[in-house]
């Protein structure tokens, strides 16, 4: 079967560019020579700290950022043929939830309106469409149907992170990059917004590249884990292989550090 | 720190380059022909083009905006043919003359702008805010050159404490005192408003500051009240006041067209106003050339003071 | 049924309660003051030829400057004997017609060239705002003047040059706003949802940045006005017989000294246009900027307000180095004081830690502030308790005295050490002025001192790092110095407010290591705020959890722990993914999320 997102020697450099004077500027290395894969109805996890690149892998996969060197495939095709065709190329295919669910809503518009570019520009669907198609996006992340007239700073952090999870769902994708989807809320609501993703995943039939800096959270959801430390993954296997038997250093220093009740 | 400076001053050269493009492009479309202008209507065509020649205007405007930039350099700015002397002799005479009266506006406004605005942020809401929340509206409100008129009338024809116009008395003048009481009608008019936006900046930035997390933890450290507001705020909150203080100096440089023609103040800027209208294309381009270069001159200082309280900015 | 409709009435009142701009605004009395004079002088110049006033344009020599309150003539007439009223009334048409204009033509090429350029970044921006730039390196007036130069005077080519001078200004900010915002998740989210550029533009950002336009040109628009009469003034601007406020000033000049009144009235009018529009544009921008909607910018005090309605009588302090009784903390909301902190009791042994958890809104980080009065104030006022240290009430004590408790007896640690060290000052230098508050010491020996307190916090190669700014350090390096700054003068009690949460888990376990370290050494008292179980598992002997401002259970960490009693702590515990548990974390959630739906049918 063909895999959903394939990795290969994935380089992203910032910086680096000439100056006026003949100077470079400072060169960071985000991403280095990364190789991995997600596959059909699988949840890969990449586990890192601040600094380690896993967002701006998980920002190339959906095309918000351009690789330096290196292949990506997404469901097979080509990640450079389907830049080509715009970010809208990807979207069809594979969506973003991000960790700032309150800054990942337009607060100047209702949730309506920010629920009906992917179903119109993406999906093509009319006035009718739509309109049931949100419907059924709402009861799926259980929020209430007028949620929809509603803005965004009328609601909580959880509240806020189910309608940014239905506005990914809503392009129908097969793919899901959640970026620290629960970093920012609190303990209660994380372990809700948790289990709305695995109920979500069997649902959907999706696959989840799901980034985070949390072990536990990590441990809890995930099939597999990659460790990324300094753009680099140090170590990939699966999550119990990985946490009761963890071999790299830096992986082992990691799980020592999580606080533990 | 002087690696610093160097940096900022390379990086002015651009800017100088892109100034003298500008005023020259802007000079060069100037409709109307100069030697027209300065041979009259009745200029024969050999004539007219004799001094095309002489002026290099019957060159590409690449040519002629290299030579132009050349002759600068060496000094020459050319020369006012309604005026008769060189550009540059006419530009030094009277920018020495702007500078005094715009480096005492900047002086005054600077202190008396950060004065007001720390007492009225630290007195908030009291009278003392008010009142300067008062000035402050009124000083930004109100025309400069008004402003000039009504103090002219008022301490100068009615109450004949200070001289109306000029720089220097008529007769018997000349010596610094005779200076300073000319000086001070257009310095306090021209210091009005930049006063007024200094004072409201530094009383917003002064409030902004105060509730930042490093003035908590000033006063968690024990701190009396004096220390914050003095040390710990102040600083911080000159950093983003200083920048305004370069941009006033503009304002003031600007502003001084106005003071200068309602006090006949010898400055550059009464004399652009004339060229302007007299159409002396090469005083006119002088005179911009060198009151924005000054401009530039002012901006640079504020950003290595800004570096020197910011080590933030250094890198 | 009634219940459930009395709800939905509360509901709507408070709805409607929350003002909108406009009414924001009004409420604003010198922004209505504005409002309301601008309105007339535009009523009345718009209605100029609808009014019983002589031709300003009919010169009559017989009846050269007619004093004020002639007969026909109700602010008299000028050198050439034509009505000043009618005269200004025309000119203040002309003037405010020109000055809006051009604020409007700045205000759409500006904002057009700052959200292009700050939504494409990179060259484009790069070789837009190098335009920008130069313009900018003009003095203000000069370009204007420059601009009429090449032009030619006229009121038209005054307007232009006025314009043009003014893009710049909409250009830089608006670009501002524009790169924070297309950096932001919202704009990243649109794109995936099938948009393109122009229509994130337009429909994302635009919004976003509408306000800021408005309150740019709001704040713009009187600059405008006197900038276009200046240059009439000069004779640059409207031309003869048309005249503007700035023209007829300019041609009463010369009889200024004989007949001031023929200046003072278009003079005066161009200052009440433009108080008028600067009162109602700071209006505008108070109504339209959220930050001082909040109220924000109001000065805050050295200590919070204390307004205790009664003070609990003090308890036997036994033995306890810190004991808080019963205490309140409110925020001034729009109907009166609204408790944060309802009534929160808990002590604090000499040696101990404890723990204070609680999620967002839960009034842990207020009480801790609380204890020293170092709750912004406004809005924050101590509405009751006591917090007493050594048996004595530190909200009864006088400023000066509670200040010298601070960074002495108690001192704090907080959250984000990149915002909590003043970014201005050397960390040697800011540990040093702690000693120095505190203890008699010169300069020298404080730095000494502080260079000691570094290499206790084990902070790397402490002598070169000590006049180090707090941007050139790591995160967990800053908050060593955080740290090194609280044992500045050997205090009794350490206040961390969630000292590790903005910091990496490897960083996070060192810190706490070093905490527990001087705790140890120094008997420290330690009270540990923090929304994290595992944390307070690692380092607290005793924990506290609040929820809604109470303390809803507390107790030694490992029976807490073990056996939570109250339904929030379980809850909250059951919710806290355990390493080694894995998906049966979810399990468990998922069955506990059953049961309370059941239990809420």
């Amino acid at each position: 079967m063909e895999k959903a997102i394939e990795v290969t020697n994935l380089v992203k450099t910032f910086g680096g560019k000439r100056t006026l004077f003949g100077g470079r500027t400072h060169e960071v290395q985000a991403v280095r020579n990364v190789t991995l894969a997600l596959e059909q109805g699988e949840t890969l996890a990449i586990v890192g700290e601040s600094g380690s690149g896993k967002s701006t892998l998980a920002r190339m996969v959906v095309g918000l950022e351009a690789p330096t060197s290196g292949e990506m495939k997404i469901a097979g095709r080509a990640w450079h043929d389907l830049a080509a065709d715009g970010v809208r190329a990807f979207g069809n295919m594979i969506q973003y939830v991000f960790q700032d669910p309150v800054a990942s809503l337009n607060p100047r518009k209702t949730i309506g309106q920010t629920l009906d570019a992917p179903l119109r520009l993406l999906k093509g669907y009319d006035d009718a469409k739509r309109k049931s198609r949100m419907k059924d996006l709402f009861d799926a992340v259980q929020m209430p149907a007028d949620t929809h007239q509603r803005y965004p700073h009328e609601f909580s952090g959880g509240q806020a992170q189910r309608i940014a999870i239905a506005r990914a769902l809503a392009a129908e994708p097969r793919i899901m990059v959640l970026d620290e989807p629960v970093s920012a809320l609190d303990v209660s609501v994380q372990a809700q917004v948790l289990v709305l993703l695995e109920d979500l995943k069997k649902e959907f039939d999706l696959s989840y590249l799901f980034i985070s800096h949390d072990l536990a959270v990590v441990e809890s959801i995930s099939d597999r884990v990659a460790v990324m430390y300094f753009g680099e993954v140090v170590e990939l296997g699966s999550a119990e292989q990985l946490f009761s038997a963890p071999e790299h250093d830096y992986t082992k220093r990691l799980i020592s550090s999580a606080p533990r009740l | 720190m002087t690696g610093y400076i160097v940096k900022r001053l390379f990086a002015a050269i651009p800017v100088l380059v892109g100034l003298s493009i500008i005023v020259f492009l802007i000079m060069a479309a100037i409709p109307g022909d100069p030697a027209t202008a300065i041979l009259g209507a009745f200029a024969t065509p050999e004539n007219v083009a004799r001094i095309n020649q002489q002026l290099g205007l019957d060159k590409p405007l690449w040519d002629q905006y290299f030579i132009w930039v050349g002759n600068l350099l060496h000094g020459d700015f050319g020369r006012s043919y309604i005026l008769n002397r060189p550009v540059l002799d006419e530009i030094l005479e009277r920018f020495s003359a702007t500078l005094i009266l715009a480096g005492t506006s900047l002086v005054i406004c600077s202190f008396l702008g950060l004065l007001a605005g720390i007492v009225s942020a630290v007195r908030q809401f009291t009278w003392v805010d008010r009142v300067v929340t008062f000035f402050v509206l009124i000083g930004i409100s109100m025309p400069s050159f008004f402003l000039g008129l009504l103090m002219i009338i008022v301490f100068a024809v009615q109450w004949r404490l200070l001289p109306p116009s000029g720089m220097f008395a008529a007769y018997g003048g000349g010596d610094l005192p005779d200076l300073l009481r000319h000086l001070v009608l257009p310095a306090a008019t021209l210091s009005v408003v930049a006063t007024g936006v200094i004072a409201r900046l530094t009383r917003a930035s002064m409030l902004e500051v105060l509730r930042q997390d490093y003035v908590r933890t000033a006063r968690a450290k024990g701190l009396d009240e004096r220390t914050v507001i003095y040390k710990h705020a102040f600083k911080a909150a000159l950093v983003s006041v200083v920048p305004v203080i370069g941009i006033q100096a503009g304002f003031v440089l600007g502003g001084a067209v106005y003071i200068e023609t309602v006090f006949q103040w010898p400055g550059i800027g009464a004399m652009l106003v004339k060229a302007i209208s007299t159409r002396d294309i090469l005083l006119v381009q002088g005179g911009v050339l060198v009151v924005a270069a000054a401009y530039v001159f002012f901006n640079l200082l504020a950003d290595v003071a800004q570096s020197l309280l910011d080590p933030r900015l250094k890198t | 049924m009634s219940g459930s409709a009395t709800m939905k009435r509360v509901e709507v009142i408070k709805e409607s309660r929350r003002p909108t701009a406009w009414q924001l605004l009004m409420n604003n009395t010198l922004a209505a003051i504005g409002f309301y004079l601008i309105c007339a002088v535009i009523l009345v110049a718009v209605a100029a030829p609808l009014l019983p006033i002589p031709n300003p344009d009919a010169t009559s020599l017989a009846e050269r400057f007619l004093p004020f309150g002639s007969p026909g003539h109700l602010l008299g007439t000028d050198h050439l004997g034509r009505d000043v009223l009618a005269r200004l009334i025309w000119g203040t048409q002309v003037s405010l017609l020109v000055g809006i204009s051009a604020s409007v033509i700045a205000a759409f090429f500006g904002s057009a060239i700052g959200l292009v350029s700050g939504y494409a970044g990179g060259r484009t921006d790069n070789l837009m705002m190098r335009g920008i730039d130069m313009l900018m390196a003009f003095p203000y007036i000069l370009l204007a003047l420059a601009i009429v130069a090449v032009l030619g005077p006229g009121l038209m080519n005054a307007l232009y040059a006025i314009s043009v001078v003014n893009i710049p200004f909409f250009a830089r900010n608006i670009r501002g706003i524009t790169i924070g915002l297309s950096h932001r998740e919202f704009v990243d989210a649109a794109r995936l949802s099938g948009k393109g550029h122009l229509s994130i533009i337009l429909t994302e950002i635009l919004p976003n940045v509408l306000p800021v336009i408005v309150i740019t040109m709001s704040t713009t628009v009187g600059w405008m006005i006197l900038e276009t009469a200046g240059l009439s003034f000069l004779g640059l601007g409207a031309q003869p017989p048309q005249a503007d406020l700035g023209s007829m000033l300019g041609e009463a000049r010369t009889q200024m000294f004989t007949h001031p009144f023929v200046a003072t009235a278009p003079g005066l009018m161009v200052f009440i246009i433009v108080m008028s529009i600067n009162l109602l544009g700071d209006g505008v921008r108070d109504a339209l900027d959220p930050r001082l909607r909040a109220g924000a910018l109001s000065r805050p005090r050295a200590v919070t307000r204390i307004e205790r309605r009664d003070t609990p009588t003090a308890q036997p302090a036994g033995g306890a180095a810190l004991n808080v009784v019963e205490l309140e903390t409110s925020f001034e909301g729009t109907k009166g004081p609204e408790p944060a902190v309802k009534g929160v009791s808990f002590s604090l042994s000499k040696g101990e830690c404890l723990g204070l958890i609680g999620e967002s809104g839960s009034g842990k980080s207020v009480t801790a502030l609380s204890l020293l009065g170092l709750v912004a104030s406004p809005p924050g006022i101590i509405t009751g308790g006591r917090v007493d240290i050594d048996g004595e009430d530190i909200l009864s004590m006088p400023e000066t005295k509670i200040t010298s408790y601070r960074g002495g007896k108690v001192a704090y640690v907080f959250q984000d050490p990149l915002t909590t060290l003043h970014p201005l000052f050397t960390i040697g230098d800011q540990v040093a002025e702690a000693i120095r508050v505190h203890q008699p010491v010169s300069q020298t020996e404080a730095r000494a001192k502080a260079v000691e307190l570094f290499k206790a916090v084990r902070l790397p190669d402490p002598e070169q790092r000590s006049s180090a700014y707090p941007h050139e350090l790591s995160g967990g390096q800053r908050q060593r110095v955080g740290i090194a700054m609280a044992l500045a003068n050997d205090p009794d009690i350490i206040i961390a407010d969630e000292p590790t949460t903005a910091l990496d888990v490897t960083v996070q376990a060192e810190i706490l290591r070093l905490l527990q370290v001087l705790r140890e050494e120094r008997g420290l008292a330690l009270l540990f705020i923090t929304h994290d179980f595992g944390v307070v598992a690692q380092i607290c002997d005793k924990v506290a959890v609040m929820r809604y401002g109470k303390i809803v259970e507390a107790g030694a960490t490992s029976e807490v722990l073990r056996n939570p009693q109250h339904d929030y702590t379980k809850r909250l515990i059951a919710c806290v993914p355990k390493p080694g548990q894995g998906r049966a974390f979810l399990e468990g959630v998922r069955a506990l999320l059953d049961r309370e739906a059941r239990g809420r049918a």
